[in-house]
């Protein structure tokens, strides 16, 4: 069996799934947004197969670039509120912070 | 056929990265998967002919978003034994839910009959994303530079030094609301 749109939609599949387990599994705040990528990523693949074997344009190369520019900026203030967090707790795991103030 | 064999290659790297990435207990040894699997990623994106992507993947992901992971990670190491470990209470239904997800996610790509053309040879895509975004996308463009430029500042506020001026705190208030046996504000 050739390579089609199926396989590049199963590894977009996976790399969803893998995602979502690791948000539902990590504590470690940094570890959740390695996870958050990964979703991001298996989105970004489905974009552009659909783009490549359907759409024949590249519409879903112009959005996979937008999501590629939010994970960016999800990137920097996620991290920052990781790093504010470890300034102010001490741990990055997030089950230990739950308080809103000190 | 080679590019079958190509397109396993980077798939097997993409998926195999990803499962280090899920299942290291290690957070450094994940970022650094994490890197093979936005490797792999970018080269599918080369596969199926967005030749652009492909390098904004690279130098966007793996040169920007992982160098800031990696960063954030050793930024805020704790001692591996006070770090709790992943019950099984919760790895046994997040398994299954992500199977479930992924075997749904799987159905629908294998079984649905996709309206697909069969894909021409792959041309340059810089120069049709370069004129798309400067007419019809011209609007989600601009608003993308506004909402970097707002992530921008939001994280530089975020992790500033607060410096707490000696008007804004007197000592006989913070003594009275401040239980004793709390540490003092340290950041």
């Amino acid at each position: 069996m050739t390579v089609g749109l199926p396989h590049f939609l199963t590894i977009g599949a996976a790399l969803f799934a893998l995602g979502i387990f690791a948000m539902m599994t990590r504590r470690n705040a940094v570890a959740l947004l390695m996870g958050v990528e990964l979703i991001l990523n298996g989105a970004n693949v489905n974009f552009v197969a659909f783009a490549r074997y359907v759409d024949g344009g590249v519409d879903g190369h112009l959005m996979a670039a937008f999501v590629i520019v939010l994970a960016a900026a999800e990137a920097a203030v996620g991290l920052a509120i990781v790093l504010a967090m470890f300034r102010n707790f001490g741990t990055v795991h997030v089950d230990t912070v739950n308080r809103l103030k000190r | 056929m080679a590019a079958d064999l190509v397109f396993y290659g980077f798939a097997l790297l993409t998926v195999l990265a990803g499962c280090f990435v899920v299942f290291s207990r290690n957070v450094v040894h994940a970022g650094f998967a994490l890197m093979f699997t936005l490797l792999g990623v970018a080269g599918l994106y080369a596969m199926l002919g967005a030749d652009f992507l492909a390098v904004t993947q690279t130098v966007v992901y793996i040169g920007g978003i992982l160098i800031l992971v990696l960063f954030a990670v050793m930024m805020t190491r704790v001692p591996s034994q006070n770090a709790p470990r992943r019950g099984l209470d919760r790895m046994v239904p997040a398994g299954i839910f992500a199977v479930a997800i992924f075997a749904l996610l799987y159905k629908v790509a294998t079984g649905t009959s996709w309206p697909t053309a069969t894909p021409g040879e792959a041309l340059p895509t810089a120069k049709l994303i370069g004129v798309k975004l400067m007419t019809d996308a011209i609007f989600p463009f601009e608003f993308a530079s506004l909402v970097l430029l707002v992530a921008m500042i939001g994280a530089a506020i975020l992790i500033r030094e607060r410096k707490v001026l000696p008007a804004e705190a007197p000592a006989e208030e913070a003594a009275t609301e401040a239980p004793a046996d709390e540490p003092e504000v340290t950041a």
